[in-house]
C-alpha cells in the first residue's frame, strides 16, 4: 500500500520537475544557442550542435573591428539613460499631482494617459516621424529620447501614481507642518520611500529603450547615430549573400549582458526594499 | 503665549457642511481638548487651525494676526499624528531635526534643540534608530519630540493616544500633561474621543457635535453643569442616568439626569426601588445596575465592595440636589428644588 503510495509522490515530483525543466529550457535555448553560435567561428557555424566544441573570440573582435560598433553602443546607453531619467523626473512629478492634488478631469486624464499606450507603434510612426522633421530632431539620438519616454511614460505614470495614492497622507501632513514645499516633500520624502517603485519602472523604461527597434530604425539615418539593435540588423558579412550570424550572434550577446547585470544588480535594491516594508509610520 | 480667535468658522467639503460657524477664544498658554463623538468635526476644525485644509469662511486669529491664508508652517503651529507619521525612511535625530533643517537653522542650534528635546522624553538611546526599530509609545514620543523642536507657539494634537494600549495610554497622558506644566504658556489644543482623556488634561473642554459648539468650560463645569442632555450623556463614566416619562414630570422636567454617585440606597420609603439585575465590582467602586421601570437600568455608584445580590430590591433616592433637569429640547431648566 505504501509503497504504491510513494510510487504515485515520486511519479508527481518527476513531473514536476520535467515541467520546469521544459520551462526553463523552452526560455533560455534561444539565448544560449546565441551565445553558443557566438563562439563559432568558420565553417563550424555551419554544424549544428548543442554543446560548445570550440572558444573563438573571432567574432567579438570583428563587432569591434566594425567601425561603428562601439559608437552604437554608446548611442544606446545615452540614449536609454537619458529615456530613464527623462520618464521617471516626469513621471515622479506627474504622479504626485495625480495622486496628492484635487483637480477637476483628473481621472479622465489618467484615463487618456493609459490610453496614449494602448495605440501600437506602427500607428503613431508617420505621424511622430512629422513631429521629430518639425523639431528638427531627426537623425538626432534627441529624436529617439523624445519617442522613447513619449511610451514609457503611461506605464511609469501609472504604477508610480498608485504606488504614491497608497503612501500614507500624514506622512505628507507632517512634512507640510515642518515647512516642506511639493518639491522638497517629493525629493527628500517620498522618492526615498518609492525606491523600489523607482528601481522597477526605471529598469522596464531602460531595457524597452534599449531593445527598441522600429523608432531606432525609421528614426536615424546614419550608422553614427543609429542605436545597438538596428546597427545588428544592419551588419553585412563580404558579400550581399552572406549573412555574418557569428558577428550578429557576437554582437547579440555583448548587448544583453548589460541588461543582465543591471538586472541582477538592482533586483538585489527591489527586494530588500520591499522586505523593509518602511512605508508604515 | 498665542491666544486665539476662531470667528464663526465654517467649513464645507462640496454640498456638505462639516463645520457650521464655530466662534471660541482660546487662551494663551491654555490646554484646550476638542472632544465629541466621532463625526463631530473635531478633527476638521483641528486641521482648520492648523492649516491643512481651508477655511470656507470666517476668520482665525492668532494674537489678532488673521492667519486664514497662512501656510502651517508660516503660522507657528506644529502637529502630532494619531498614526505618528513619523518619515520612515530617516533616523529619530533626522526625523526631529527635519522642520528645522528646511528652516536653514544652524546645525549646531538643530543639534541642541533636537537633543533638549529628546532628553526632555528620554528618547536620547534611540536618536540613531530607525521609526521600525522603536514601540508604538516609543514612535508616539518621537512624533511629540518632533513638534517640541519645532518650538511652537501652538501644539496641536490630533488623537495621539488611540494608536496605544491601555496602559501606555495612561503613561503618555501623563507625559502630555507634564509636557504642557514644563513648556510655560504654550498654548496646546488636543482633539480626542475619549471624555476622561479630556477631563484628565483639559484646563478647558470644547464638546463638539455635527459641527457646531455645544458648551465651553473646564472639566468640573462640564461635569457639574452641562448645559445640554447632550454634554450630561457625554462627560463622565459612567454615564448620566436618564429618566423621563412619570419619573420626570415627578420633578416637572421632560428628562431628569442624576451621577451614579448621587443615588444613596435607603432602608425603606425610596423614591425609586427595584430589583438588581447586574453588579460591577470594580474594587475601589461597585456599580450596581437597579431595574426601576425606567427605559435603562439606573447605575448606583458604591464606594467598596457591594453585598447586594442579583434580583434583591433596592430602594433609591437622589442625594442633596443633585438633579438635573432637562426640558423638551435637551436644554437645562433651572436648578431644581424638589
Amino acid at each position: 500500500m505504501t509503497g504504491t503510495v510513494n510510487l504515485w509522490a515520486l511519479a508527481k515530483r518527476t513531473a514536476f520537475y520535467l515541467l520546469v525543466l521544459a520551462i526553463i529550457v523552452e526560455s533560455v535555448f534561444p539565448f544560449y544557442y546565441a551565445i553558443l553560435t557566438s563562439f563559432k567561428a568558420g565553417t563550424a557555424l555551419f554544424e549544428v550542435n548543442y554543446w560548445p566544441t570550440m572558444i573563438a573570440w573571432d567574432n567579438y573582435i570583428a563587432v569591434f573591428r566594425n567601425g561603428s560598433f562601439p559608437q552604437n553602443l554608446m548611442n544606446s546607453v545615452i540614449v536609454a539613460a537619458c529615456t530613464v531619467a527623462l520618464s521617471l523626473l516626469f513621471a515622479v512629478t506627474a504622479a504626485y499631482a495625480l495622486s496628492r492634488v484635487r483637480f477637476r478631469g483628473r481621472s479622465i486624464l489618467l484615463l487618456t494617459i493609459l490610453s496614449v499606450s494602448m495605440f501600437p507603434q506602427i500607428a503613431v510612426l508617420a505621424g511622430l516621424f512629422e513631429v521629430i522633421r518639425a523639431f528638427g530632431l531627426f537623425n538626432t539620438l534627441w529624436g529617439l529620447i523624445f519617442s522613447y519616454t513619449i511610451f514609457t511614460l503611461p506605464f511609469t505614470v501609472w504604477v508610480l501614481t498608485t504606488f504614491m495614492r497608497d503612501l500614507p497622507i500624514e506622512i505628507e501632513e507632517a512634512a507640510i507642518v515642518d515647512g516642506a514645499k511639493p518639491w522638497t516633500i517629493i525629493t527628500r520624502v517620498f522618492m526615498p520611500l518609492m525606491w523600489p517603485a523607482l528601481v522597477t519602472t526605471g529598469l522596464l523604461a531602460f531595457i524597452a529603450a534599449w531593445n527598441e527597434f522600429l523608432f531606432a530604425l525609421t528614426f536615424t539615418s546614419s550608422n553614427s547615430t543609429r542605436t545597438v539593435p538596428v546597427a545588428i540588423a544592419l551588419l553585412s558579412g563580404a558579400s550581399q549573400f552572406e549573412i555574418p550570424w557569428g558577428t550578429i550572434m557576437a554582437a547579440s550577446v555583448i548587448v544583453t549582458v548589460p541588461l543582465v547585470v543591471l538586472v541582477l544588480i538592482f533586483q538585489r535594491k527591489i527586494i530588500s526594499g520591499l522586505t523593509a516594508g518602511g512605508v508604515k509610520g | 503665549m498665542t491666544e486665539l480667535h476662531l470667528k464663526d468658522i465654517r467649513k464645507s467639503f462640496g454640498a456638505v457642511e462639516v463645520i457650521k460657524g464655530v466662534t471660541l477664544d482660546i487662551r494663551s498658554g491654555e490646554f484646550m481638548v476638542f472632544v465629541g463623538p466621532s463625526g463631530c468635526g473635531k478633527s476638521t476644525l483641528l486641521r482648520l487651525i492648523a492649516g491643512l485644509e481651508d477655511i470656507t469662511s470666517g476668520t482665525l486669529e492668532f494674537d489678532h494676526d488673521v492667519v486664514n491664508g497662512l501656510s502651517p508652517s508660516r503660522r507657528g503651529i506644529a502637529m502630532v499624528f494619531q498614526s505618528y507619521a513619523l518619515y520612515p525612511h530617516m533616523t529619530v535625530y533626522d526625523n526631529m531635526a527635519f522642520g528645522m533643517q528646511l528652516a536653514k537653522s544652524s546645525k549646531e542650534q538643530v543639534r541642541q534643540r533636537v537633543e533638549k528635546a529628546a532628553e526632555m522624553l528620554q528618547i536620547t538611546p534611540y536618536l540613531d534608530r530607525l521609526p521600525k526599530q522603536l514601540s508604538g509609545g516609543q514612535r508616539q514620543r518621537v512624533a511629540i519630540g518632533r513638534a517640541i523642536v519645532r518650538d511652537p507657539k501652538v501644539f496641536l494634537f490630533d488623537e495621539p493616544l488611540s494608536n496605544l494600549d491601555a496602559a501606555l495610554r495612561v503613561a503618555t497622558r501623563l507625559e502630555i500633561a507634564k509636557l504642557h506644566h514644563s513648556m510655560n504658556n504654550v498654548t496646546m489644543i488636543y482633539v480626542t474621543h475619549d471624555q476622561v482623556e479630556a477631563m484628565t488634561l483639559a484646563d478647558r473642554i470644547c464638546v463638539l457635535r455635527d459641527g457646531k459648539i455645544e458648551q465651553v468650560g473646564t472639566p468640573l463645569e462640564l461635569y457639574e453643569n452641562p448645559q445640554s442632555l447632550f454634554v450630561a450623556g457625554f462627560i463622565g463614566s459612567p454615564k448620566m442616568n436618564f429618566l423621563n416619562g412619570k419619573f420626570a414630570e415627578r420633578y416637572r422636567a421632560s428628562t431628569i439626569g442624576i451621577r451614579s454617585e448621587h443615588i444613596e440606597v435607603k432602608e425603606r420609603d425610596g423614591v425609586w426601588s427595584g430589583p438588581v439585575v447586574h453588579s460591577e465590582m470594580l474594587g475601589s467602586d461597585s456599580y450596581i445596575y437597579v431595574d426601576v421601570g425606567s427605559e435603562e437600568p439606573l447605575i448606583v455608584r458604591q464606594n467598596g465592595t457591594t453585598s447586594k445580590q442579583l434580583g434583591e430590591v433596592l430602594q433609591l433616592a437622589p442625594v442633596g440636589d443633585n438633579v438635573h433637569r432637562f426640558d423638551q429640547d435637551g436644554r437645562p431648566l433651572a436648578s431644581h428644588s424638589a
